[in-house]
């Protein structure tokens, strides 16, 4: 058996700073309170930058945290035994579960402290699995007030987009009045705008950062990417994070440069649709014993990330910052913020149409110039699971070979960890893909 | 060139001894809980009908859900890999083969070189797999031979949804109540794995010919309820539950 090393290899130099980065955030929001800022609870998608115009705060997007939760059995399966036995249902949001357990174990999975209490929720409501009833329950539970966008209007392919603009904007605006009244603090227009252009600049790097992974051999495996994601994911808003994403982007270029790989016997490229189970993260080492390099997920591409697709030329470049568009106007006041991000989330890839989706997975599989797709029916997310045997479909009749495995991205009772495992080695063993080495 | 396929299977294991691309001897055992030992002991009885000793033996590779724990195995191939090679060796027209075994119901798309093109397989459920079978077997109080027998006396149709096996008992049970007669309900029952199965089976290209394998295929009465459901005539080898083991030994002496 041979170690089929073709690259060289090396850690990312900047991968201590990114997990302190990471930390940082989340203990943030143990003691964010005694440092005077606002904790305030959404959705991953939530323009949160715009917050900034109340003071400082700390922004808790419940997937990621969620996501944390669920990488870690011993923790999660009290936590969402501790749901279950409140009565809520099993096969809701897996993130939820993991979330309003811990939170009703009043334990904060990253101090082992008190659960954070919030000042309020504020988010987008883009996702139909729950998340609005989600931040219900944190609401009603912690006596906190709750405000939602609705601006799953976006995602309608016909009509009057621009109506749907000024709908959306106007309700930015009301929500901005809102926050001042029970926060009782003045919106300041200047740092809402300067937030939300690190916001931007963020989501580009971020998804300029996914792109790279295009190049052979790719030069960061995807569960690197996932433990530096939170950084795009939490702290959008933030200077560091653009010089951390910064950083980041110009060592990956340095590492393509020098023909570093992130996994040296790379010979097989997989992608993503959807999110991982996260428990079970070490399926990606595992197939490394294979060749197998995951190069990327389409989620986390366009879920706090941006980038722009070229449809008619079958290609994706980095995205640009929206005042730097043609067309675009310059942020000057609030009004200007809220059309602005409005009109920023109406053209973003997150809100695709299901058929629009399916041309962008093929163009992200050529430009990650992948294998084959691995995709995840998720028990455990209804929005992630829709369409998928329509996508494998798809995809498959444009001779795009998938596999595909059943379980839940959060909660790892819900995983038969040998069978995906076997299921995964008869794909590639169809695709005339050997256990090359053991890690 | 002598090389054995060992299939460690949920419930039986079986060997298969080639000698030069024929076949030369066949055993099974239960798996039971110590699947080494039975694996050593099926592939001595396997040796000793063939007439020939441990040492003429050139390679050994295993498959199926067990093949991962026996260590005196030269290597291992999955149960897709397997199945398509042994089915184009009985069957070369075959493209899609069907291999229902205990626990796991299968479909695979092959070229004329037994070469996997796709492949879908039923996850944690038994409602498509032979488990199912001896499941309502017992629900029923009949022997599964019998429960075989019977269906194909069935004159009447009755539903059985089978999404779950353990709600499907529970229909069973209100069928019984409902005095359906045995032969109707066990008809359903067939009826309702090969429905169940075939949905399955039709996430991959279904291209003609089309071969049922692995021990389910025995059962006369589902090899009738898939050729409905599928709309195709299928191939059934003889002794089909070996076609796994068969498809590891030629794999072995390729």
């Amino acid at each position: 058996m041979t170690t089929g090393t073709k690259y060289k290899t090396a850690p990312l130099k900047c991968w201590q700073k990114g997990k302190e980065l990471r930390l940082e955030a989340y203990r943030d929001l143990a003691t964010g309170h005694e440092q005077g800022k606002l904790l305030v609870l959404g959705c991953a998608a939530t323009p949160y930058g715009m917050l900034a115009g109340l003071g400082d705060f700390v922004f808790l997007a419940g997937e990621p945290y969620g996501a944390s939760v669920a990488a870690d059995p011993p923790v999660s399966i009290p936590a969402m035994e501790t749901y279950e036995a409140k009565g809520y249902a099993r096969d809701m949001c897996g993130y939820m579960r993991n979330f309003l357990g811990t939170m009703f174990q009043d334990k904060y999975y990253f101090t082992g402290g008190p659960f954070p209490k919030f000042d309020f929720a504020w988010s987008v409501r883009h996702c139909p699995a729950g998340h609005p009833k989600w931040h219900q329950i944190v609401s009603e539970y912690q006596g906190i007030p709750m405000n939602y966008i609705d601006d799953e209007t976006m995602l309608a392919i016909d009509g009057d987009q621009e109506a749907r603009i000024e709908y959306v904007a106007g309700q930015y605006l009301d929500s901005i009045e809102w926050m001042e009244k029970i926060t009782k603090r003045k919106y300041d227009d200047e740092k809402g705008i300067e937030a939300m252009r690190n916001y931007f600049i963020n989501e580009a790097l971020w998804g300029e950062i996914n792109l790279l992974n295009g190049a052979i051999p790719a030069p960061i495996d995807i569960k690197s990417m996932f433990a530096l994601m939170p950084i795009s994911m939490l702290r959008r808003h933030e200077k560091v994070a653009i010089e951390f994403l910064t950083e980041l982007r110009d060592e990956l270029k340095d590492r393509i440069g020098s023909n570093i790989a992130a996994v040296p016997n790379e010979r097989y490229r997989m992608c993503m649709l959807t999110p991982p189970p996260w428990s079970f993260l070490k399926v990606f080492r595992y197939l490394e014993n294979f060749g197998v390099v995951f190069v990327g997920t389409y989620v986390y591409l366009i879920n706090s990330g941006e980038v722009k697709f070229l449809y008619d030329e079958g290609k994706v470049v980095p995205a640009t910052p929206p005042e730097k568009r043609p067309g675009w106007k310059t942020m000057k006041n609030r009004e200007d913020l809220c059309r602005t991000v409005a009109r920023w989330r109406a053209e973003h890839p997150f809100q695709s149409h299901l058929d629009t989706r399916k041309k962008e997975y093929v163009i992200m599989f050529k430009h990650w110039k992948a294998n084959a797709y691995l995709l995840l029916i998720n028990r455990g997310c209804v929005p992630m699971t829709t369409s998928m045997y329509d996508f494998q479909r798809d995809l498959n009749k444009q001779g795009i070979p998938t596999a595909m495995f059943e379980g839940n991205f959060a909660d790892c009772r819900d995983i038969d960890e040998t069978g995906v495992l076997d299921r995964l080695e008869t794909f590639l063993e169809g695709q005339g893909i050997q256990k090359i080495q053991e890690i | 060139m002598i090389t054995a396929g060992i299939d460690v299977g949920a419930k039986m294991i079986k060997v298969v001894i080639v000698k030069d691309n024929k076949i030369v001897a066949r055993s099974i055992n239960p798996t039971g809980f110590e699947p080494v030992e039975t694996a050593e002991k099926t592939l001595g009885e396997a040796i000793k009908q063939a007439g020939i000793t441990r040492k003429d033996v050139n390679k050994i590779f295993t498959t199926g859900a067990g093949r991962k724990a026996i260590p005196f195995a030269d290597n291992n191939v999955t149960e897709v890999t397997a199945d398509a090679k042994g089915t184009s060796y009985l069957f070369p027209s075959v493209r899609t083969i069907v291999d229902i075994g205990a626990e796991e119901a299968r479909g695979i798309s092959s070229d004329a070189s037994g070469k996997v093109l796709d492949f879908s397989k039923n996850d944690k459920c038994a409602a498509g797999a032979g488990a199912f079978v001896e499941s309502m077997s017992r629900a029923l109080e009949v022997t599964v031979p019998l429960l075989i027998e019977i269906s194909h006396k069935s004159t009447k149709e009755a539903p059985i949804n089978a999404t779950c096996a353990v709600f499907a008992e529970s229909e069973v049970v209100s069928l019984i109540h409902s005095k359906i007669e045995k032969a109707d309900i066990a008809h359903a029952v067939h009826d309702a794995i090969a429905s169940r199965v075939s949905s399955m089976v039709r996430r991959i290209p279904i291209e003609k010919d089309v071969a049922l394998i692995g021990g389910v295929a025995n059962n006369t009465a589902i090899v009738e309820a898939m050729k409905k459901h599928l709309g195709v005539e299928i191939k059934v080898p003889e002794k089909p539950e070996y076609v796994s083991a068969l498809g590891a030994a030629l794999l072995a002496a390729a």
